[in-house]
């Protein structure tokens, strides 16, 4: 398909704007560009129909089915985009917020702000929510940040390490090193649990946090959580729930009874805001009680009289974002737990355990389960019969699009081998989840009878396996 | 289900979770129709005043959007898809990431672009972290031109890093020195000689910049800028009360491994077609992971399909002409506010600051009820006095507008 | 698609000295050469770039001097003796996939000048290499 910059033609316009209503004013030629900056020149039409068909070269979630472990694909409702869409929201100046006088101007944005900051600390049993952080891996670097804050204010200057379980996603380290850290990485016994001696042996008073999740990247429910917390809480580090997975358990149980500490939440994940691509996501962060003095800040407080307004926290960390992170994620996601409320994401929960399981009961034969425990919301196999034969995680992967559905995730956790990890959530019916492990299945008896059965796919798609290679050596990254 | 599961109550599938950990009880609200929701939520939106005629920038900008640009991003093959980590069955995003990469570059007259970051003011963070890795330097200097926020963010980024935070300009053993242009206060620079010493300094020059300014003023890539960064929420994307957002970062051909964030590339398939794919992702959390360039794992992609949109729609004529027309009424206005003491001694784009006879405060309270959202008190983010007001206008403003504005500030004010 | 090192060897050259880090070491004339072998390139799949150290830059050993990456990986490369470095593969910048084609010849990576030669005796042998790389799990 063309690029956009390959249909241009001089001196074609789309936007046409009002005639300038007073004397045009000009800068000194120092300050000015030398030339227009080369802009495609099409029309309306041409980038309507362009955006359309490029719209069409995808997959989404409202068209396929999308089984991506660990990134909690589930179906994005439609009145979250009503609501978004709502002007009082959608055009509101953020540095309203900015200036005492005009507070009066914002009323309903921070009353919305602190009502979801309340939803989703009572959902994880947390005791302060701040909406800052604007993805999931800024709530992280938020919550290290938070915990080194706090371990500077005891004193306790020693503390430069932060615990990780090799299970992890990237970016707990990523955040943990990014924030200042040194990392310690702990191995998953082949139950898929972190191994608890290693653990122990990590574990000394230079640790300042742990971070994990629960349950965990392998889909497990981590069942020495409890001991975990225990033992950190008694060197004085502090336990950081990675949110992705919180899908699995709201209403069974709450990170802040499971004794974490500090979290982020996956808004875009568990609570339907959608992906976009791979973005805006929406990251905040909670805190129990001993980090509620140094979350980011200001934060909407409820005054006196009645009436919202900004206060920063007595030992804020400052700020992580201009004002209050992804607000019109937060509007979407608020829609969401509204229309839900506490008996639905119960049962949400119980869907999303229940249709995971149900895939696993019916593909376990035919691909090896990674790990012998009861699985949450997620199934992780090891594709490494069918590796064998020639058809690897990757081309199981591409053989799956080809079925007009997206591959589950391959290759993370890293800790399996040729890993597939599916997650199919809970909006999906038992008939699409048929219909992918009857897929699955026919995938597996190919690859059982043929070498390398996938070795060209997908078939179907608008393009091929593309040479990435070539892509990384040549760096052809701008028209 | 359960019998093909092989378990006999969902509560078994739930086992594994230990007794004592489970919750009886919470205190979420019951839910409630959709009807209620969009109706709960249309009176929280009413509680906001969005209706006044707006003055008000300090980096936020009320440019008007194109029908086209709501309507295209809101295809759910975009909005409702992942990360293209498939890429077959993601060439849509793919495309439009490489074609928004190239927009930017033509944009900025830099080399490189990513995919995107989080917004303008975590850009500032990445492209300092960023030049220290390239420089293995470990101060950053911070001109006073950059907006207050900014520098309030990156200071809570590097909180816990052990390294130097400078104010100024001064490049001497510095990884980086940071501007912004037009600077907070609107103010504009050309910024070529000090790129020059900071290269003989051996450091990077970061220039946060405004991109509707670049329909008409020197570019990044001109003044020799190492990286251009921006807050992009002014090419097509709502104000939104803060966010979602778009952080551009764009950089030149050598320092491109060193960049944060994810970048795609054209390829071809075995047929020889065409494609996109996502590339130097080893320089990234899911591989590199405690040694990547960033922990960032998302990026703004449908806020960055929207600047594309935004851009495209403008066209090369447009966009000039578009600042020429926020520019020529900044102009105006500032001509029609003699009363006030205008604080800038450089030209300036559409932003600039003014010194009221009272405080400014009081007079933005007072401008509202007269329906004007009057402009940004200085005092409040700590870049003036009591008096100082920073007054923005876009090619939404009218003339009748701008006249009753300068007639209404001047009564507030003077009264 | 991947393809598979033609060129996958079982054994390891006699002449070199190994690290554990999958490094080799050439000991000539004064020099060593230093590269990354076989079973490394295997590991990483089509390498894409190797950044290279700074002529005259001075390491000790274990420094990270620089990386290698492939499309689905990177590696830190250490310096596996100390030493100064007095050249680097320039034609890797342009040609990485020398590194995959000819991992213990013209895919070598920097040259340090060999002043460290107890640290170069302290390194392995092919066999043991060899024995080493059986022992991974892989």
């Amino acid at each position: 398909m063309q690029l956009i910059f390959e249909k241009s033609k001089e001196g074609r316009r789309a936007i046409v704007l009002d005639p300038l209503d007073v004397p045009e004013a000009e800068l000194p030629s120092e300050l000015r560009r030398k030339e227009a900056a080369a802009l495609p020149e099409v029309s309306e039409l041409d980038i309507v129909r362009h955006f359309t068909l490029l719209s069409q070269r995808n997959f989404g979630i409202d068209s396929h089915f999308y089984p991506l472990g660990s990134c909690t694909m589930k179906y994005n409702p439609k009145i979250a985009e009503v609501v978004a869409a709502l002007p009082g929201f959608a055009h509101l100046h953020p540095h309203l917020s900015t200036s005492e006088a005009l507070w009066d101007r914002c009323q309903g944005a921070l009353e919305l702000t602190q009502r979801f900051e309340g939803l989703l600390a009572e959902i994880a049993g947390m005791e302060e929510v701040s909406l800052q952080p604007i993805a999931g891996a800024h709530g992280e670097l938020a919550g290290t940040l938070l915990m080194a804050a706090y371990h500077r204010d005891k004193g306790h200057t020693h503390k430069t390490k932060i615990i990780i379980p090799d299970s992890a996603h990237g970016t707990n380290p990523a955040s943990a090193a990014i924030a200042g850290f040194d990392i310690v990485e702990v191995p998953s016994g082949p139950d898929g649990m972190i191994d608890f001696e290693a653990y122990s042996k990590a574990m000394d008073d230079d640790v300042a946090g742990v971070m994990t999740t629960c349950p965990n990247t392998h889909g497990l429910f981590e069942k020495r959580i409890d001991e975990i917390a225990k033992l950190a809480h008694k060197h004085d580090a502090l336990l950081y729930y990675d949110g992705a997975n919180l899908n699995a358990i709201m209403g069974k149980c709450r990170p802040g009874d499971l004794g974490f500490d500090v979290m982020h939440y996956n808004v875009h994940k568990t609570f339907a805001t959608p992906h976009g691509m791979g973005g805006p996501g929406c990251g905040p962060v909670g805190v129990g009680a001993k980090l509620a003095p140094y979350l980011p800040g200001p934060r909407v407080i409820k005054q006196e009289d009645g009436r919202f307004g900004l206060a920063m926290p007595e030992k804020s960390i400052g700020r992580m974002a201009p004002f209050f992170g992804n607000f019109m994620m937060a509007v979407r996601g608020y829609a969401y737990i509204r229309h839900l409320g506490g008996e639905g994401l119960k049962e949400v929960s119980e869907a999303a355990v229940l249709n995971a399981n149900y895939i696993h009961a019916r593909l376990k034969g035919a691909y090896q389960s990674a790990f012998d425990g009861r699985f949450m919301h997620e199934c992780v196999f090891s594709a490494t019969a069918q590796a064998a034969k020639g058809a690897k995680a990757v081309d199981i992967a591409k053989a799956v699009l080809d079925y007009g559905m997206h591959a589950p995730t391959v290759y993370f956790p890293l800790t399996v081998k040729e890993s597939i990890m599916i997650e199919p959530t809970e909006t999906e019916s038992r008939e699409t989840l048929d219909a992918f492990c009857d897929a699955m299945l026919e995938i597996a008896d190919a690859a059982e009878k043929e070498d390398g059965a996938f070795a060209d796919s997908p078939r179907k798609t608008p393009v091929g396996r593309l040479d990435e290679v070539r892509a990384a050596k040549e760096l052809n990254c701008v028209y | 289900m359960l019998a093909t599961i092989g378990v006999s109550s969902m509560e078994e599938l739930f086992e594994s979770i230990p007794e004592d950990v489970r919750l009886d009880s919470w205190d979420v609200p019951p839910g409630i129709s959709e009807m209620a929701v969009l109706d709960e939520l249309t009176q929280l939106s009413r509680k906001n005043d969005e209706g006044l005629v707006g003055f008000l920038g300090g980096g936020f900008y009320d440019h008007y959007i194109p029908a086209a640009v709501d309507a295209l991003s809101m295809r759910q093959e975009f909005y409702t898809a992942y990360t293209p980590y498939q890429p077959e069955c993601a060439q849509g995003t793919l495309q439009s990431i490489y074609e928004y990469q190239s927009s930017i570059a033509r944009l900025t007259e830099m080399e490189f672009v990513n995919a995107s970051l989080y917004e303008g003011g975590t850009a500032v963070f990445e492209a300092a972290t960023m030049a220290m890795r390239i420089t293995k330097r470990s101060r950053i200097v911070c001109h006073e031109s950059l907006n207050p926020t900014y520098r309030k963010q990156l200071l809570t980024h590097i909180s816990n890093l052990d390294l130097d935070f400078v104010e100024g300009d001064d490049p001497e053993g510095a990884a980086c020195v940071i501007v912004q242009n037009p600077s907070f206060l609107g103010s504009l620079a050309d910024y070529t000689a000090l790129a020059e010493r900071c290269h003989e300094a051996g450091a990077l020059l970061i220039m946060s910049f405004y991109p509707t300014s670049l329909g008409l003023v020197k570019t990044p890539g001109e003044m020799g800028a190492d990286i251009a960064v921006a807050e992009g929420q002014c090419l097509g994307i709502p104000l939104g009360f803060g966010g979602p957002y778009l952080g551009i970062m764009a950089t030149r051909k050598k320092h491109v491994r060193k960049m944060p964030g994810r970048i795609a590339a054209a390829t071809e398939d075995a047929a020889g077609r065409r494609g996109f794919v996502l590339t130097l992702q080893a320089r990234e959390q899911h591989i590199r992971r405690a040694k990547a360039m960033s922990n960032i794992c998302s990026n703004q992609a449908l806020c960055a399909l929207r600047a594309l949109i935004y851009l495209t729609l403008m066209g090369k004529e447009g966009l000039r002409e578009l600042a020429t027309q926020c520019h020529s009424k900044a102009e105006y206005l500032k001509s029609k506010l003699a009363f006030a003491e205008v604080l800038n001694s450089a030209p300036t784009f559409n932003e600039f600051a003014v010194r009221l006879p009272k405080n400014a405060e009081e007079v933005v309270r007072a401008m509202a009820a007269r329906g004007f959202e009057a402009g940004l008190p200085l005092a409040s983010v700590g870049a003036g006095e009591a008096g100082d007001l920073l007054v923005a206008v876009t090619e939404r403003r009218t003339r009748e507008q701008l006249d009753a504005y300068a007639v209404a500030l001047e009564e507030v004010s003077c009264s | 698609m991947r393809k598979e090192n033609p060129e996958a060897v079982s054994t390891f050259p006699e002449d070199l000295r190994y690290t554990k880090d999958h490094e080799w070491v050439r000991l000539d004339g004064g020099v060593y050469t230093v590269g990354i072998t076989s079973h490394a390139t295997e590991q990483l799949g089509d390498v894409t770039y190797v950044e290279m150290p700074e002529v005259g830059a001075e390491f000790g050993v274990g420094d990270e001097v620089g990386t290698v990456e492939s499309v689905k990986a990177a590696s830190d490369v250490y310096a596996p003796v100390g030493g100064q470095v007095t050249e680097v593969n320039g034609e890797l910048e342009d040609a990485p996939e020398r590194v995959n084609e000819s991992p213990f010849e013209a895919g070598w990576f920097f040259k340090l000048d060999a002043s460290a030669l107890a640290d170069f005796d302290a390194l392995m042998n092919a066999g043991a290499y060899e024995t080493f790389v059986q022992g991974l799990d892989h």
